[in-house]
């Protein structure tokens, strides 16, 4: 089982399950809303030509966020 | 003290008396402005909700009986804990609050097939309410082909409210959906979901207050409450009201008793939705097709690229800035040309007096100078349309928000910004994409600074005055051309990092953004939507236009000279005339003198029109405008000491006094409609003219002391 890293490291094309998500804090409550939660598999896009946001495919849908919210989900890269 | 609520008037049994009322919702990019459209046709009304830049739209449909039925189509929205005041108003109105529309009777909930479990959430908070529910699947044809396989019946089943599956875009399911509609009675949600048992009590409680103390229906208390405890009602927009204080009390003590356990309650409510959505999805979404990477994907590879992507949106941008410069261009003159037929047609079957004068030269000739600039609006609104309904709107926000979040806004300020540089009213009418309400106002604030096509005829007139034609290399105009462009793009990046710092602080910017697949437009849609825009700025801004057009006339109108006074002689000693003595002392620091100041004022009514009023200064008298160029009576103007009025300085001075300056009537009535009121139209004017003035006082002065 591989450590948890920050989302905002994961390599580019990786998966992962997000293990530790903030519980506080405007922008996390929506992220939950749409649908990040402890466990959700998502897979690293890309980040944007600039390197900030990054884009992020979850429950079959792409969404972007910048790395300093990135900085905040824990996740667990999957093989 | 139970407080009035506009919830507490009665709701469902009013249904009998007046036509049935459907809310239309759904997550943004669902199709749901496809589906309103398909259901209403052209039979809509568009304006905005009282108190808040949101857009109101209702229509009307008709049932299988040829009943009435309305529509209001409310702002796309992930979830009902509001994130902006487009989802606070979806909210409100849902939930009953808002006293100026009628609450819904029956919801229809849109949802994109293809992204079922997230499009869910919001139909899962709706389905709290209570109310009926008519959940309609949009996009089947897309989701087969991403290889999912819906099974709808058993949807059907385990919500127990109809469900219709759709593709609003080829009108497929239109018939089972107002058949749907069509009927008197429709079963309430099997709504099977448990509140996490920690939670339950305080979801009880405040619901029984919310009954008591607010005056909340039994119906929606429930779903306020949850509301509450997932989020507190963070966006607040006009209309709603506050929490009594003893639902507020139960609330907070709530929250401390779990901040106290380490309970993480709102993660625990959007926890369980989600387990019961992924229990209902993994039933009804079967994978039949392989994963792989699809078509968007694809597409996105080179349009997000590192490299292909700054030269697909240099491309794109390109087309569109080409696009409205030669497009325009006939029609604009069309326009012009046949303004001056009609003054010129009433000028000659009416007697001549002040009242032909008001109408041809006020009223048609400042209304003219606006409407001139609209086939540039369309053309714009247009291209704005098409570049949101494709989804290419929101690559551009996701390559550009780095650079935009250096002066603290997001990447979606970038269109609006982007398009003024042609014109700042479509661009302002854009901002409505940006959730964040200090982000919108920023960037309304800054957006007429970019320079737009109307400065483009005073920047050619001065550079032409500023060099003799033929010496000086077409290099070196460009040069200065870009120069003024640049000046304006630094000035509205340091106002925007400025505000975001002082006047508009606000919470750490968000860049939290669908990327939605790509999808060909729907141009019906897109033409129906460019319409609208350009309808709405005509309505709203043509009134302030014509008001400003005929005081602007009446300046330079009366008094009157005595009779067979030259144009010249007439607008010298006119109000308008008096006026640019009146301002000559606060504009002589910058080299300008009253007959420039005349200048200023006129350009109240367009940017451009500061030339054909230096036409009417200067030239008039000469009868001769062919043949003596503009430039040439510029450059012969002189103060009365002699010395020569169009120096170089000057020229230069004019041209950075018109990128600041705030000039346009038509921004500012937009400005007004977009931001509720007259306080930020003239904190903008302020603003930029006082810029204008500063800027210009030290490029005169500086190059006075440099000896030019």
């Amino acid at each position: 089982m591989a450590a948890p890293i920050k989302l905002s490291v994961l390599p580019v094309g990786s998966s992962a399950v997000i293990r530790e998500f903030p519980k506080t804090g405007n922008a996390f409550i929506r992220l939950r809303e749409m649908g990040l939660l402890a466990g959700t598999v998502l897979t690293l896009v890309r980040t944007a030509p600039l390197g900030d946001p990054i884009e992020i495919k979850l429950r079959g849908y792409h969404l972007t966020l910048r790395k300093s919210e990135a900085d905040h989900v824990l996740v667990e890269p999957t093989a | 003290m139970a407080q009035p609520s506009p919830n507490a008037a009665p709701a469902g049994s009013a249904a009998a008396h007046r036509q049935p009322v459907y809310a239309l919702v759904g997550n943004p990019n669902c199709g749901k402005s496809t589906l309103f459209n398909a259901l209403t046709g052209l039979k809509q009304k568009v304006g905005n909700y009282p108190g808040v830049t949101v857009e109101k739209k209702m229509g009307t449909t008709y049932s299988q009986h040829g009943q009435p039925i309305t529509v209001i189509d409310l702002p796309g929205a992930y979830s009902l804990a509001a994130r902006s005041p487009d989802e606070a108003v979806t909210r409100d109105v849902l939930l009953g609050r808002r006293a100026d529309t009628p609450p819904p009777d029956r919801i229809l909930c849109i949802v994109d097939a293809t992204n079922l479990e997230r499009n869910l959430y919001l139909v899962h908070q709706i389905l709290d309410l209570g109310r009926p529910v008519i959940l309609v699947l949009n996009m089947m044809d897309l989701a087969a082909q991403a290889g999912l396989n819906l099974r709808v019946g058993r949807l059907e089943k385990s919500l127990g409210i109809p469900v219709i599956a759709c593709e609003a875009v080829n009108g497929n399911g239109l018939v089972e959906l107002r058949l749907a509609m069509s009927r008197a009675d429709l079963p309430l949600a099997r709504h099977a979901w448990d509140v996490p048992a920690p939670i339950a009590p305080a979801v009880s409680e405040l619901a029984a207050s919310l009954r008591e103390n607010d005056g909340k229906l039994p119906l929606s208390a429930r779903a306020e409450a949850l509301l509450l405890l997932t989020d507190q009602d963070s966006v607040r927009v006009a209309g709603s009201a506050a929490l009594s204080p003893r639902t507020a009390e139960i609330l907070f003590a709530w929250q401390k008793r779990w901040e106290g356990e380490g309970m993480d309650w709102a993660g625990a409510l959007v926890g369980s939705r989600y387990e019961a959505i992924g229990e209902l999805a993994s039933e009804v979404v079967l994978q039949t097709g392989a994963f792989g990477p699809t078509a968007s994907d694809r597409i996105d590879a080179v349009v997000t690229h590192a490299v292909w992507g700054w030269l697909v949106l240099g491309v794109v941008m390109t087309a569109l800035f080409l696009c409205i410069f030669t497009l325009a261009q006939p029609p604009m003159e069309w326009i012009g040309d046949h303004t001056a037929l009609l003054a010129n047609w009433v000028k000659s079957s009416m007697p001549a007096g002040d009242l032909r004068d008001l109408i041809t030269d006020g009223a048609l000739g400042g209304v003219g100078s606006v409407v001139t600039f609209l086939p540039q609006i369309l053309i714009l609104f247009f291209f704005i349309g098409l570049l949101e309904s494709t989804g290419y709107m929101a690559r551009a926000a996701f390559i550009m928000d780095r650079l935009m979040s250096r002066v603290g806004l997001n990447g979606k300020s970038f269109i609006p910004l982007l398009s003024s540089y042609a014109c700042a009213i479509p661009g302002i009418m854009a901002t409505r994409t940006i959730e964040d309400a200090k982000d919108r106002l920023v960037t309304i604030l800054v957006a007429p600074l970019m320079s737009c096509s109307a400065r483009l005829p005073v920047y050619l007139l001065m550079i032409a005055a500023l060099l003799p034609n033929d010496r000086v290399s077409l290099g070196t105009k460009v040069g200065i051309m870009l120069l003024m462009y640049a000046l304006g793009t630094v000035g509205a990046f340091g106002f925007a990092w400025l505000f975001k710092r002082t006047l508009l602080k606000g919470a750490p910017p968000l860049m939290i953004m669908e990327l939605p697949p790509y999808r060909l437009p729907r141009i019906k849609d897109v033409c129906l939507h460019m319409v609208e825009r350009a309808w709405i700025f005509l309505r709203r801004a043509g009134t302030v236009i014509l008001g400003i057009s005929i005081v602007l006339w009446f300046l330079t109108a009366y008094p009157k000279a005595p009779a067979g006074a030259t144009p010249t002689a007439q607008l010298a000693q006119s109000f308008a005339g008096r006026a640019g003595h009146l301002l000559e002392p606060a504009i002589k620091p910058l080299g300008f003198d009253w007959q420039i100041g005349i200048g200023l004022i006129t350009s109240f009514a367009a940017r451009e029109v500061f030339v054909s009023t230096m036409g009417v200064v200067f030239n008039a008298e000469t009868h001769d405008e062919n043949t003596t160029p503009l430039r040439d009576a510029l450059k012969a103007a002189r103060w009365p000491d002699g010395r020569m009025l169009f120096t170089p300085l000057v020229c230069l001075t004019l041209m950075v006094f018109y990128v600041f300056a705030m000039q346009c009537m038509s921004t500012l009535a937009v400005v007004r409609r977009e931001t509720n009121g007259w306080k930020w139209p003239a904190f903008q004017t302020l603003y930029m003219t006082g810029t204008a003035w500063i800027l210009s006082f030290v490029v005169y002065q500086a190059g006075r002391a440099l000896g030019f």
